[in-house]
């Protein structure tokens, strides 16, 4: 199928449901349970095929851990997690066992934030980009595994005689192609890429994100993009999802996100980027206040004492995220009824 | 007409001297500051940005070494022996970095915002404690005085309830609140000039557009000048009015906000600024990015640092010679030599 497109009538690839990660917070000598963080609380969402899912917000509203949790890095506490394996058949990826994970693994791979802290020293590319070969497919041979490696350097734009450099021979933005090879060696169908071009200067941000769209136009891959960066997200996602202190405030196709918000948060968000044009400089309109602590958050809805058009139903009641127009979800009482201001064009 | 500037760098050169060879961080920048500007110096890592912020409150760390050029200051209160000033300035860069009159500058005149809140306070002592500290320092005024001050200066960078915050420990505010304190503490003593080194890159998008407010009304209401120092070129549209675009410790364009953003001269300014995504650069399209990366500090490209990855390089001009900054249109200023031929025979 023709990667980029949205198939929102096919079947999902990957299906989070109630997906929910508590952290308990312990206190004393006897470690005694006095709380709970709710890093992700009550989170759903679907991620189609060739698509790229962006999941957005600020330091600790959940998007790490909820990545982490599809990927099973960390056991979420409940929730499904349904993925579609190449073989067609839908498995919960939440209960599974680390044996019945193991060949999950090849169909989902991860770009991590930091290639200066997630790539061994000790280990030269081609071990790097080999190691999963030899994990999950077994591969022992090593010319086998030097043409893969060959071609998968050649793939994200590294001259393949680089192969028995190490780490610190490579620049940043090299370096996150190398994070990028040995995601992409098994040949997965699901990315989830943490902050992968955040760690990155300027002028090598462009070169990763133009690389990372290529990749997916070449090899049909699906992308989870959480990043902090609104910037980066509008400019590499299909459909982009809001999360606010552990749940989703919105979830909507970029461009209708970017140009109608429905949520306060988003509206505020989108505010707060500094857009690079002298000329547009009064748009920055802050945010008051902070954001709450997930291990005691406000009652109602959890953005109501920054929101600007709070009222008393938002400080009682908690909103449901609800399909407020086709395609376009909102977590907000007077989703559709307030006028937002989006980014224009 | 242009008024006098109060800080004028001129041709500053900082050498870090390790035993793998002599990385020139800082070569050759020159640049003006005047009161009430806000000056933005903006690169990408390893354009020695944070190293000129550094070398002017001469606090380079060694290996580190400021080992040439000028840093004319004009003090607006401290008062220097005759001996060190001319016309009014004193050159930073002659005075001991250890020394009393480098030191009275230091906070009072020069102050810095540095870049990680977390780790420029210290965990055993009360913001308070440091604050009077601060103030005590340069200004001759018993414990109670400074004290009110310190809750003044807490107020106005927008800390709710000084008077609980000044007990408080440094760990104990969150990002927001830390960045403020650390405002507060870099206005301590009035300064004329602010460095911000980063000041919001370690924060989120909706507190630093709260701390960017802040610093662009405290700069309105006391006409402070401020070097902006940064890597994001939309913070730098948003509070700069005057922009210095650095690239391995070169100048390589340097004027006005609008100008810098609206006719960029250089073609590193002008690929960086089309490299950027932005809210409103179409979805899904691919950047015209730059190629390449920034070469190692010890494999400096000979002539233009920017040769290697500049599309309009002509080869025997940019890999031999080093263009120099020159006057392009108004305040604007470029070192290329598309805009300056090189000059003829070698």
């Amino acid at each position: 199928m023709p990667a980029g497109t949205m198939a929102q009538d096919e079947k999902p690839l990957l299906e989070v449901r109630s997906l929910k990660k508590y952290f308990p917070l312990r206190k004393g000598f006897f470690r005694r349970l006095i709380g709970q963080i709710r890093a992700v609380d009550d989170v759903s969402f679907a991620i189609y095929e060739g698509e790229t899912l962006g999941l957005v917000g600020e330091s600790g509203c959940g998007k790490t851990t909820t990545a982490r949790c599809i990927l099973r890095a960390i056991d979420p506490t409940a929730g499904q997690i349904l993925f579609r394996t190449a073989a067609g058949d839908v498995v919960d990826v939440a209960t599974l066992s680390e044996d019945e994970l193991r060949p999950l693994r090849r169909e989902m791979q991860m770009i991590f934030q930091d290639p200066y802290a997630s790539l061994n020293p000790r280990m030269n590319l081609l071990d790097i980009v080999s190691e999963p070969l030899i994990v999950i497919e077994g591969i022992k041979s090593r010319e086998e595994r030097v043409q893969r490696v060959a071609q998968m350097l050649e793939m994200v734009g590294l001259r393949p005689e680089y192969m028995l450099r190490y780490p610190h021979a490579f620049s940043g933005g090299q370096r996150q192609r190398i994070v990028i090879a040995r995601a992409l060696v098994l040949h997965p169908r699901l990315v989830v890429a943490d902050e992968p071009v955040s760690a990155l200067d300027v002028s090598v941000r462009a070169q990763v994100l133009n690389l990372m769209l290529r990749l997916q136009q070449e090899l049909s891959l699906t992308y989870l993009f959480v990043s902090h960066d609104l910037s980066v997200v509008k400019h590499i996602c299909n459909r982009v999802a809001v999360m606010y202190v552990g749940k989703l405030v919105e979830l909507a196709p970029t461009e209708e996100l970017f140009a109608r918000p429905l949520h306060p948060y988003t509206e505020a968000l989108m505010a707060a980027v500094p857009i690079p044009d002298p000329r547009i400089r009064s748009a920055m309109l802050p945010l008051e206040g902070e954001v709450p602590n997930p291990a005691n958050p406000p009652s109602g809805c959890y953005f109501h004492p920054r929101c600007r058009y709070s009222q008393p139903l938002c400080r009682e009641q908690a909103p449901p995220l609800q399909e407020a127009q086709p395609g376009h979800l909102a977590a907000c009482h007077f989703a559709g009824q307030l006028s937002l201001r989006g980014v224009s064009p | 007409m242009q008024e006098q500037p109060i800080l004028s760098v001129r041709d500053l050169r900082t050498y870090f001297f390790l035993d793998e060879g002599i990385v020139r961080a800082v070569d050759g920048v020159s640049f003006e500051v005047r009161a009430g500007e806000v000056v933005g110096l903006v690169g990408e890592s390893g354009c020695g940005k944070s190293v000129t912020g550094k070398s002017i409150l001469r606090i380079v760390e060694p290996p580190g070494r400021v080992v040439g050029g000028e840093i004319l200051y004009r003090p607006q209160k401290v008062s220097i022996q005759k001996a060190q000033q001319a016309n009014g300035f004193v050159d930073l860069a002659k005075l001991d970095p250890m020394g009393r009159e480098m030191r009275s500058i230091r906070g009072a005149e020069i102050a810095l915002i540095p870049q990680e809140p977390m780790a420029s306070f210290s965990p055993v002592h009360t913001i308070g404690f440091q604050l009077v500290e601060a103030i005590r320092l340069h200004q001759a005024v018993d414990e109670e005085e400074a004290r009110l001050i310190a809750l003044e200066r807490l107020r106005e960078v927008g800390v709710p309830s000084p008077e609980q915050r000044f007990h408080a420990y440094s760990w104990e505010l969150s990002g927001g609140l830390r960045q403020r304190a650390i405002i507060a503490m870099a206005l301590a003593c009035n300064p004329a000039l602010l460095i911000a080194d980063e000041p919001t890159t370690a924060i989120d998008v909706t507190t630093q557009a709260q701390v960017l407010n802040l610093l662009r009304s405290l700069q309105r209401e006391r006409r402070m000048a401020i070097i902006f120092i940064t890597h994001d070129l939309g913070v730098i549209a948003q509070v700069a009015s005057y922009v210095v675009v650095m690239y391995l410790g070169c100048v390589v364009e340097r004027g006005p906000v609008e100008d810098i953003f609206h006719s960029p001269q250089h073609p590193y300014t002008q690929a960086l600024l089309r490299s950027i995504p932005s809210l409103r650069t179409p979805p899904r399209s691919f950047l015209p990015a730059i190629e390449g990366s920034i070469p190692h500090p010890f494999n400096r490209p000979p002539g233009c640092p920017f040769h290697p990855r500049c599309r309009s390089f002509m080869p025997g001009t940019c890999d031999r010679q080093q263009p120099t900054l020159q006057p392009v249109q108004g305040l604007q200023w470029a070192s290329c030599f598309l805009l300056h031929p090189a000059p003829q025979g070698r």
